[in-house]
């Protein structure tokens, strides 16, 4: 009977595993596998199963996970429930214990040394975290809107290993963990959060890349970030506060009032820069707390507060750029800005990065046979760049083939997660999407040169077992939870 | 359980965000991968060092045989400054022989982007040039220790005699100008400079070899590319035969010593230059190796100018000389026949003007008139022939055009086209020139008359004055005069090969011939006449403005079936008779007989030993 019952249990869950998310796992493994491969070949070449060159230890890395997912597939999916905090606070625990016994690495203390393994605990944090933070969503009745301590909760479970792990020196894994914040979204929390963080980069961009000309007698960043907040105030009063008749009113305002500068320049006098932002986005907010005084509205005081915050945070970029940033990060946000090209020093990298992949052209050199990644032009290649050996042996149809899988499995997760009949399913899921998205997003982006150099590795492909085992974690137990969503509970 | 549909629909947000950054992603890919062709090149320059193959350059042989230009291996210091480790500088600079001081001054002009504007730390960079064979072996010894530094063989031209330097040329590295110019060079090559160096470089170069070696990021060597494959290897230059007789140009350069002018002589049925020399001249050996620039620059500033060829540079007042091709004019243009005769009491005399002449006979015919020089008859000609009114032409000027153009077909004018670099062309005035200086129609016989004798604006080449004699011996046809007879493994250009016809009559070649054979048995070339040998000559004697007349002498032996045909022309050094005649004459006598008879040998020391340089003054050009 027992025996039995354990027979359905895995003809079902067998059935119930999403095998298109299998299958994507797979080849991206087996790609990344191969790219590694390519990119540790070495001209004195040593055989590919040597488990001293890093091809031969990764394909025991993958291995090892090929059996740990089988083994999470066979693990009740309920324990994932039951179990979320109590896992949490032990990653967290080791986390804890890294920041103090971990060997300093390159400056980092984020390897726990246990025997002949390396591991990053920073991996095996994104699940845990992801648990906790389904675990605390699928509370009865929780609603992230409903209360501001229910806010607090989520971000703490957020932050705290966040915070663990800045201590630790992994700035750019710390960061994916922000990437959370795609999953209040999706659960409600305000569009305006992302709106913001869009808008704050685009400030911190412009206001720091374009210094050299002059507008008005003020930097050209400052003066079109300027722009950028009076399109903003226009924007909200229209498509937030659904207040159309004030928003024409402030848009003409604004645009009779430039036009009236412009023509002054003309003629040779020339408005200060300052003077004029100030007084049009003063007598705006004046004219908007005439309307407020009218009629209240709640809308109208928050849009008047995100213009304050953004003029304020136009001035404060400076200050957090010169004072609150390393000085290497300096660097790394100049060059990905193409402020400074500094080719033999922050800009090497990517300079050799962008050389191996725009070498490789359409269909690239050839398995084995690129040049910059097998004479070792690129630093880094087969952890964070291992991208570079992609575009450079397979060209861009490797490239673009990598992409295009990674967005089909991203937007398989997303589907998987929407299907869910729990929240705890539906939560989790969306946290493993949020973190594919961030990680390819922020790698690729750095090798191909669109952002600083973040050291975050590439999912399934960067040479290393925590990263695949943390991705592994992260992928087989939202299969698991996915293969349980017609269990009764 | 909830669904709040308002909520899920943000799924399209989250997916939309993943999506947009990879289409972002895609554009920058298909932007750094398919449409920017650079990054090829950056990562080929990254992992290939291409390591060129110097071919040893084309050897130069006289037309007997004789080698004359060769080549001796040099050793340049190279050094890719990425490469280089912390050495032992003093025992560095030991053992190539120079001081630290040197060796410092060597790195700064190295990286002075003004001296060295291609200078990167990534490729190899020339640090010492031509190193000796024993430097060369002792650091050889000792490379191992001085990881970045490697040699390069390099080839210098070596000579085997010091004789026409004005021909041969030299080689030396290339400008960025050679280099924007041909992209076969790249910087630190060398190329031919003046002579034939310089005109056949295409074929006396070769063809660069490259070796492939792969290099990684921390510059260290690798191997080779594809084992070799793609590594070519070079191409010796193809080797020359010149024409010249390299022991007649030692005699002529001997007998030119301390006198200022040129000597060529071609071999007419051919147009092969058998001896060119231009004099002063110079020692090849002294623009070879290292003090090369120094050498050059004192042989720029010699006052004397040594690096201009005369023979191919030097514009002349062709003086008497040119009566030969006046003759052929006259004839061919029924001015004169053989029968007409001129009066000469003393020169030509009319309308006021007065152009000397010697004591001869009066009136006479052509025949005499070339063997006496006689100017009045040539004045006379010239008048008939532009003067007439009557005449087919019409009009001074039309007649005048005609008489310009058979003296171009005849060689003079432009440049006839010999295979050295810088030939000038001469200068033969034509009636636009005149109607310029004295207005249309406005000019006559009388204006221009010193042109009939080869005076006034008239200036040639002493290579056209001898072609005009290339012309005469062949009766009536001249190949472009050259310097090279055999390219290895190809044939010339046909330029070379090719004859010319002057627009003159053969017949009237065969009685000015005759002519200049009477002016060597019985007019003014008697110092020319060979007891076994029928020369054919006419002397000049130049009017200049520097100085003592330019003494000219052009000939051609044996009258029948010309050898050789020889001009020789030494600045401000009295008639041609006193030195044009001796110095041709014995150079002809030299080609023939290869030796000097004893009756004439008081004549070739006289040539040895005189001195007409103290004649000309400071010279100018």
């Amino acid at each position: 009977m027992a025996l039995k019952s354990i027979n359905r249990d895995e003809q079902s869950f067998l059935k119930g595993i999403d095998w298109v998310t299998v299958v994507l796992y797979l080849v991206l493994v087996a790609a990344g596998a191969v790219s590694i491969y390519a990119a540790s070949y070495d001209y004195d070449n040593a055989s590919i199963f040597s488990f001293d060159e890093f091809s031969g230890k990764q394909i025991r890395w993958i291995g090892l996970s090929l059996v740990l997912g089988l083994m999470l597939l066979l693990v009740d999916a309920r324990i994932y429930e039951t179990y979320a905090y109590p896992i949490y606070l032990l990653v967290l625990l080791v986390m804890v214990v890294t920041i103090f016994i971990a060997p300093d690495i390159k400056g980092s203390r984020s390897w726990l040394v246990i025997g002949p393994m390396s591991l990053q605990p920073a991996e095996f944090g994104k699940f845990a975290t992801a648990l906790a933070l389904a675990k605390l969503f699928s509370g009865y009745n929780f609603s992230l809107s409903a209360s501001t301590s229910n806010y607090m909760k989520a971000l703490a479970i957020i932050l705290v290993p966040f915070v663990l792990i800045l201590a630790q020196k992994e700035t750019g894994s710390a960061l994916v963990y922000l990437s959370l914040f795609f999953v209040l979204y999706r659960e409600g929390m305000s569009g305006l959060v992302l709106v913001a963080a869009v808008t704050a980069v685009v400030i911190f961009v412009v206001a720091i890349k374009y210094t050299s000309t002059m507008i008005l007698g003020i930097p050209s960043g400052e003066f079109w970030v300027f722009v950028l907040v009076m399109l903003l105030m226009t924007g909200m009063l229209a498509i937030y506060c659904k207040r159309v008749t004030v928003a024409r009113n402030v848009a003409a305002g604004f645009a009779g009032s430039g036009i009236l500068v412009w023509l002054l320049g003309l003629m040779g006098l020339h408005v200060p820069g300052l003077a004029y932002f100030g007084v049009a986005l003063g007598g705006a907010t004046i004219y908007c707390v005439v309307e407020l005084m009218r009629f209240y509205s709640r809308k109208i005081v928050i849009t008047l507060g995100a213009v304050a915050t953004a003029v304020a945070f136009l001035f404060s970029v400076n200050f957090v750029f010169g004072s609150v940033l390393e000085p290497y990060q300096q660097m790394r946000i100049k060059v990905a800005l193409g402020i400074e090209e500094d080719l033999r020093g922050f800009g090497y990298n990517v300079n050799q990065s962008k050389i191996a992949i725009g070498s490789g052209g359409l269909n690239g050199k050839g398995f084995l046979q690129g040049t910059q990644t097998k004479l070792k032009y690129v630093p880094e290649q087969h952890t964070d760049f291992i991208f570079c050996t992609i575009g450079e042996e397979q060209g861009f149809v490797g490239t673009a083939g990598v992409l295009v899988t990674f967005l089909i499995l991203i937007l398989r997760v997303i589907t998987l997660a929407e299907r869910q009949p729990t929240t705890f399913g539906r939560v989790y899921s969306y946290c493993v999407a949020s973190y594919l998205i961030l990680h390819l997003g922020i790698n690729i982006g750095m090798v191909i040169g669109l952002c600083p150099v973040i050291g975050i590795p590439l999912p399934f492909f960067s040479y290393g077992g925590s990263s695949l085992w943390g991705f592994t974690f992260l992928i087989f137990i939202m299969l698991r939870i996915d293969a349980a969503r017609h269990q009764r509970r | 359980m909830r669904k709040d549909y308002n909520l899920e629909k943000r799924k399209y947000i989250i997916g939309g965000f993943a999506f947009v950054i990879v289409v972002i992603f895609l554009i920058r890919l298909f932007n750094l991968q398919i449409n920017d062709d650079r990054y090829k090149s950056y990562a080929d320059n990254n992992a290939f060092l291409k390591k060129t193959i110097y071919p040893s350059r084309g050897l130069m042989y006289d037309r007997n045989g004789e080698l004359i230009v060769y080549n001796q291996p040099a050793y340049d210091v190279m050094m890719i400054p990425r490469e280089v480790q912390a050495f032992d500088t003093l025992d560095f600079c030991k053992t190539i022989n120079i001081t630290p001081e040197q060796l410092r001054q060597r790195f700064a002009d190295m990286r002075d982007p003004r001296q060295n504007p291609g200078y990167s730390s990534y490729t190899p960079q020339k640090l010492i040039t031509h190193l000796s064979a024993q430097d060369y072996g002792r650091l050889q010894e000792k490379l191992y220790r001085y990881p970045g530094f490697y040699i390069q063989k390099r080839i210098l031209r070596q000579y085997n005699h010091s004789t026409a330097a004005n021909v041969l040329g030299n080689i030396r590295e290339v400008s960025p100008q050679d280099i924007e110019r041909d992209p076969y060079y790249q910087r630190g090559d060398y190329c031919g400079d003046l002579g034939v160096e310089k005109s056949y470089d295409e074929y006396l170069r070769g063809v660069k070899g490259v070796e492939i070696l792969i290099r990684d990021a921390n510059g260290r060597i690798q191997g080779r590319y594809a084992d070799g494959a793609r590594d070519v290897a070079p191409v010796s230059g193809r080797n020359l035969k010149l024409s010249l007789d390299y022991e007649l140009q030692q005699y002529a350069e001997s007998l030119m010593v301390n006198k200022i002018g040129a000597v060529v002589a071609i071999e007419p049925e051919t147009g092969e230059i058998l001896c060119m020399v231009s004099s002063p001249t110079y020692d090849p050996m002294r623009l070879v190796g290292r003090q090369r620039g120094e050498q050059y620059k004192q042989l720029r500033n010699d006052e004397l100018k040594p690096l201009f060829d005369r023979s191919l540079m030097g514009a002349y007042p062709p003086g008497s000389t040119f009566k030969p091709g006046q003759g052929l004019i006259l004839l061919e243009e029924d001015i004169v026949n053989l029968q007409t005769v001129y009066p000469c009491h003393g020169g030509f005399i009319s309308g006021g003007l007065k152009v000397g002449c010697h004591g001869h006979g009066s009136p006479i015919p052509l025949k005499p008139a070339l063997q006496t020089s006689c100017n009045a008859y040539f004045c006379w000609g010239l008048k008939t022939m532009l003067d007439n009114r009557r005449s087919k032409y019409g009009s001074a000027a039309n007649a005048f055009e005609v008489w310009k153009n058979h003296l171009v077909s005849l060689g003079y004018g432009y440049k006839l086209g010999v295979d050295l670099p810088g030939e000038g062309r001469g200068f033969i005035p034509n009636a636009k020139f005149y109607n310029k200086i004295y207005g249309e129609g406005r000019w006559s016989a009388n204006t221009i008359i010193s042109v009939a004798i080869g005076q006034g604006e008239i200036l040639a080449t002493p290579l056209q004055i001898c072609n005009l004699g290339v012309s005469i011996a062949n009766r009536g046809w001249f190949i472009t005069p050259h310097v090279v007879k055999e390219i290895e493994d190809t044939v010339l250009p046909e330029q070379y090969t090719t004859k010319r016809y002057p627009t003159i009559e053969k017949r009237h070649f065969e009685d000015v011939a005759e002519g200049m054979r009477m002016a060597v048995t019985g007019g003014t070339c008697r110092l020319a006449n060979l007891p076994d040998i029928e020369v054919c000559g006419k002397t000049g004697t130049a009017q200049n403005p520097h100085g003592k007349d330019h003494s000219a002498f052009l000939g051609f032996a044996p009258y029948r079936d010309p050898k050789i045909v020889v001009c020789a022309y030494v600045e401000n050094a009295g008639f041609g008779a006193t030195f044009g005649v001796p110095i041709g004459s014995l150079i002809i006598e030299k080609y023939l007989k290869r030796e000097i008879a004893p009756e004439r040998k008081y004549l070739e020391q006289r040539m040895l030993e005189s001195n007409t340089i103290i004649y000309s003054g400071v010279k100018k050009h």
